[in-house]
């Protein structure tokens, strides 16, 4: 029985801290970021940042961890963000509840599109979320009563706290990284549990995941789900911070860029989704800067050179992304465990102690 | 209907295109039972354990358990009802530590849902506790729990295939299917194996056992049904089945003359 | 409701059949790397960007219009093999869905260099023989789509030729039936990879240097082209040439009459929509089948 208490108290120790501290790591760097942060314009870069990290975050879930491809992502974004200015500018809903309608109906429709889409696997599967992400366009260009049509839609509401809309730069960035933190916190739970666990066992085998009971589609939904809804609030915060919405938030490239700073960070590691964003977000700025001095083509959409490349060279070369690539590999390489059991273990057998196993026959 | 068979096979029948891999098998395990299914290279039996498990369904016959047929569930239902099982290629999960291969195994007994889990509730926390204990047990059972840790890709293979089983067995399973879970282990494995299986009939789990080394089979069998071309050939005790001159001439072809 | 006529039809059946022709010329690409490699291409329609874009670079260089044309196929072919070579050789033994990204993060590449060269201005190229559109049965055609439609069936017999008749094209098919069994019996299977990709690029150059004249050249225009040309492929199931013929004629035509009866913004949503219904549709197909047997 002191085995017991002795294994769990460490086991929950060991697991849930190392997350914990970097939560609390993560909390102090963006509460006190805005001090040292110089200009206007890297304060609405770093919102930028949080919105999109959102959206990569439920993408690790969905790609990294029940491995399945979306390439239409920037759909729910856009359902998200449309979602929310509609109910708000043409119904005059509270832009909170539009933003919780929107999420909800977001997930509504990830959950009917989901029962057919993941009856494809592969290329498939990428190509059919592909066309989805593109209907949504269509409709967002072509239903211009209530999007506005390709020129989108002004007079979005802001958001508003005890009453007063939301208007400095400041306010919305503790809003949108308040948001990151709870998006971070919810996926590391459900990476570290019974669900998490399943979807991992989903993406290794999903033969020996069926065998243990677990009920593939529905894991495979569900996490399609809450991707959807992350996306949805994502897209929400975008449209209520930008006052306007069009088209381009619905577009392939937005997609494909989220799949890329998923990508860098490494699909399956959540804690890779922020700096993967933060990665790709600067290299973009940092190209826009650069590129204009070297083309006689003036300004341009050139950082997608850049992500091509980047994107071919991770997937040839690094193809668990740079923080997971890392954090593997030295997990792999590590000569003796470093978990409780063994632990205890070695600890038992310095102190010439008999260890009465659990579980062990006669027992 | 015999209150003692958990699982009956009947005349079940699998095709590949047009190639019939199991050919009307009929066969029924008795609780507690350790049968095993033989037969040479090809002759169905992996087949057979994916129509068991609801891998494959067959073209024709059904699979009943506790008289009940399972026409029609697919296999993580299967594995709710109580039918574990192993693969050949083992298929431990390569990128989870050997513990979190055994959590996996847990699964059904979990209650955790995807919304406990995003806001790991006090009851999810203790159930992660009881799990993580639960699983320990599990793989102090067949051995490996020094191993607890280690990434499950760098277990030796012959302990990569102890492992699968230790994840099968924390299913709860009523009946296990083994596919050739001697294969590729040393002498001392083999009989640690062996015990191993044994002492799965004392937590009163009936086996399904498909192997190739007779040896183990001998040992451990009670009851042997061997395939040939999808066809059942012959079904006995392991007595009956070694005099069977249809079964040495099926293993060891036209050699004998 | 307004009113149509006869010759309505007919001139929408025309251009969608016009239109169909060049989604058939990409279909192909993506069938035959897709054969060969197990690959899709999604930077197929890059392809048919730098075609076009190409001849209308050396056009300006003041190559006449038979030789730019010919080069441009001709170097667009060989960015297809170094393709291959540089982004799908290394990475061979990948998951699927990794190759599906090296494709797709090559496409952007791609598009980004064709911005970086020629930036966001539409080109044009001239019509082949420019003149006074035809008129048949009262619809207005113009000779491009004449053109296009012709260049297209040069195209599919010169290729059916290759893969028929000769020995290289018979290697290529022996690859995509079965590669291990090919490589036994002696086939490089790496070139054949090779080749498959620089046939399709070249193949998908033709498409753009033919359908430049009706939509001009920017950089840009691979995108939806290349997801069309996909469309078209699925529809015919991925592995059967004459199934894509159909698949692209039948998108080409559906496209075409949603835009003249409907409104051209939704046509777009048609085609993705059809994708969507026959991605979901053959897995239904598929697994029906499945239960049958
Ligand atoms: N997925 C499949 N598609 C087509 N044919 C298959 C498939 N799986 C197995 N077969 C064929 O079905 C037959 C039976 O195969 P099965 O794997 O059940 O044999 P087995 O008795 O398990 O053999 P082994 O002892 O080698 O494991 C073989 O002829 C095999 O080639
Ligand atoms: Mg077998």
């Amino acid at each position: 029985m002191r085995m017991r208490v002795q294994i769990s108290a460490i086991y929950a120790r060991w697991r849930s801290n190392r997350n914990a501290v970097g939560i609390v790591l993560l909390a102090l760097f963006i509460g006190t970021l805005p001090l040292w942060l110089g200009t206007p314009y890297a304060l609405s870069t770093m919102i930028f940042i949080g919105i999109y990290s959102i959206v990569t975050i439920g993408l690790c879930l969905l790609m990294g961890f029940a491995g399945q491809i979306s390439l239409g992502q920037s759909a729910f974004f856009a359902l998200g963000a449309y979602g929310s200015a509609i109910l708000s500018a043409h119904f005059d809903w509270s832009p909170w509840l539009a933003m919780v309608a929107a999420a909800i109906i977001t997930g509504g429709i990830a959950a009917v599109i989901g029962a057919p889409i993941f009856r494809l696997r592969g290329h498939y599967l990428a190509m059919g979320t592909l066309a989805f992400g593109a209907i949504i366009h269509v409709i967002a260009v072509e239903w211009r009563t209530y999007t506005g049509g390709s020129s989108g839609l002004p007079g979005i509401p802001r958001l508003t706290l005890a009453g007063t809309p939301i208007r400095s730069d400041m306010s919305y960035y503790y809003l949108v990284w308040f948001f990151v933190l709870i998006a971070l916190i919810i996926a590391l739970n459900i990476v570290n549990s019974r669900f998490g666990r399943a979807l991992r066992a989903i993406r290794d085998s999903q033969e020996a995941a069926a065998s243990l009971g677990i009920d593939v589609s529905r894991y495979k939904l569900q996490t399609l789900v809450v991707s959807a809804i992350f996306a949805s609030v994502a897209g929400s915060l975008y449209t209520h911070y930008m006052i306007f919405i069009s088209p381009a938030a619905a577009e392939l490239d937005l997609s494909i860029r989220l799949v890329l700073m998923a990508a860098v960070g490494g699909m399956a590691s959540i804690w890779g989704a922020p700096f993967g964003t933060a990665g790709v977000m600067l290299l973009t700025l940092g190209l826009r800067e650069i590129v204009p001095l070297v083309t006689r083509h003036g300004s341009g959409e050139y950082q997608i050179i850049a992500y091509g490349i980047l994107l071919v060279a991770i997937m040839i070369f690094m193809p668990e992304g740079l923080i997971a690539g890392a954090r593997k590999a030295w997990e792999r390489s590590r000569s003796r465990d470093t978990g409780p059991v063994a632990w205890l273990w070695r600890r038992a057998q310095r102190g010439g102690q008999r260890i009465r196993v659990l579980g062990q026959r006669g027992q | 209907m015999d209150a003692n068979t958990i699982l009956e096979v009947q005349r079940v029948r699998h095709l590949f295109g047009g190639l019939v891999a199991v050919d009307d098998v009929s066969f029924r395990v008795y609780v507690n039972q350790c049968l095993s299914l033989i037969g040479p290279n090809g002759a169905g039996k992996t087949t057979l354990l994916n129509v068991i498990a609801g891998v494959l369904s067959p073209a024709a016959g059904q699979v009943l358990m506790e008289g009940k047929s399972l026409n029609g569930q697919p296999a993580h239902e299967r594995a709710r009802l109580g039918i574990g099982r192993t693969f050949q290629q083992a298929l431990v999960f390569k990128d989870m530590s050997v513990l979190e291969n055994v959590m996996v195994g847990c699964h059904l007994q979990g209650q955790t849902r995807l919304i406990d889990a995003a806001l790991r509730l006090p009851r999810t926390r203790r159930e992660e506790e009881d799990v993580y204990l639960e699983a320990l047990r599990f793989l102090n059972f067949v051995g490996l729990g020094t191993k607890a840790e280690q990434m499950a890709a760098n277990l030796p293979f012959g302990q990569q295939r102890l492992l699968a089983i230790a994840r099968a067995l924390a299913s709860k399973p009523r009946v296990l299917l083994l596919d050739e879970p001697a294969a590729g282990l040393n002498r001392i494995e083999k009989s640690a194996l062996v015990d191993l299986i044994r002492r799965l009939s004392d937590m009163s789990i009936t086996t399904i056992l498909v192997e190739h080394d007779m040896e183990v089979v001998m040992q451990l069998a009670e009851w042997i049904v061997v395939l040939d071309h999808g066809k059942r050939l012959a079904q006995g005790t392991p007595d009956d089945v070694r005099r069977n001159p249809a079964v040495i001439e099926a293993y060891l072809g036209t050699e004998v003359e | 409701m307004p009113q149509y006529a006869l010759s309505d039809y007919i001139q929408l059946l025309v251009s969608g059949v016009s239109i169909g022709s060049i989604y058939v010329l990409i279909a192909l690409g993506f069938i035959t790397i897709y054969n060969v490699t197990g690959v899709i291409n999604l930077a197929q329609g890059e392809f048919v960007m730098l075609g076009a874009m190409l001849a209308v670079t050396l056009l300006g260089l003041g190559l006449p219009f038979i030789p730019a044309a010919l080069v441009s196929v001709a170097l667009v072919t060989c960015v297809g093999v170094i393709t291959h070579r540089l982004t799908i050789q290394p990475a061979r033994h990948a998951p699927e869905v990794s190759l599906i990204m090296i494709t797709l993060g090559t496409a952007i590449a791609v598009r980004g260099l064709g911005l970086l060269f020629w930036g966001t201005i539409p080109y044009a190229l001239p019509e082949f023989t420019p003149g006074a559109p035809l008129q048949i049965m009262g619809a207005v055609l113009s000779r491009q789509r004449i053109w296009i439609m012709g260049v297209a069936l040069v195209v599919l017999i010169i290729l059916y030729l290759f893969f028929e008749h000769t020995l290289l094209g018979k290697a290529v098919r022996a690859c995509s039936i079965n590669r291990g069994s090919a490589e036994v019996s002696g086939v490089d299977s790496s070139a054949m990879s090779h080749l498959s990709y620089g046939i399709s690029a070249g193949m998908s150059a033709v498409a753009g240097i033919v359908i430049a004249p009706l939509t001009l050249v920017t950089y840009d225009m691979g995108l939806g082209l290349g997801l069309k040309g996909f469309i078209a492929a699925i529809m015919g199931g991925m592995v059967s040439a004459p199934a894509a013929v159909a698949g692209g004629l039948v998108l080409g035509v559906l496209e075409s009459f949603t835009a003249g009866l409907l409104t051209s913004g939704i046509k777009d949503g048609v085609a993705f929509l059809a994708l969507f219904v026959v991605l979901v549709g053959r897995t239904m197909n598929l697994s029906m089948r499945r239960r049958r047997s």
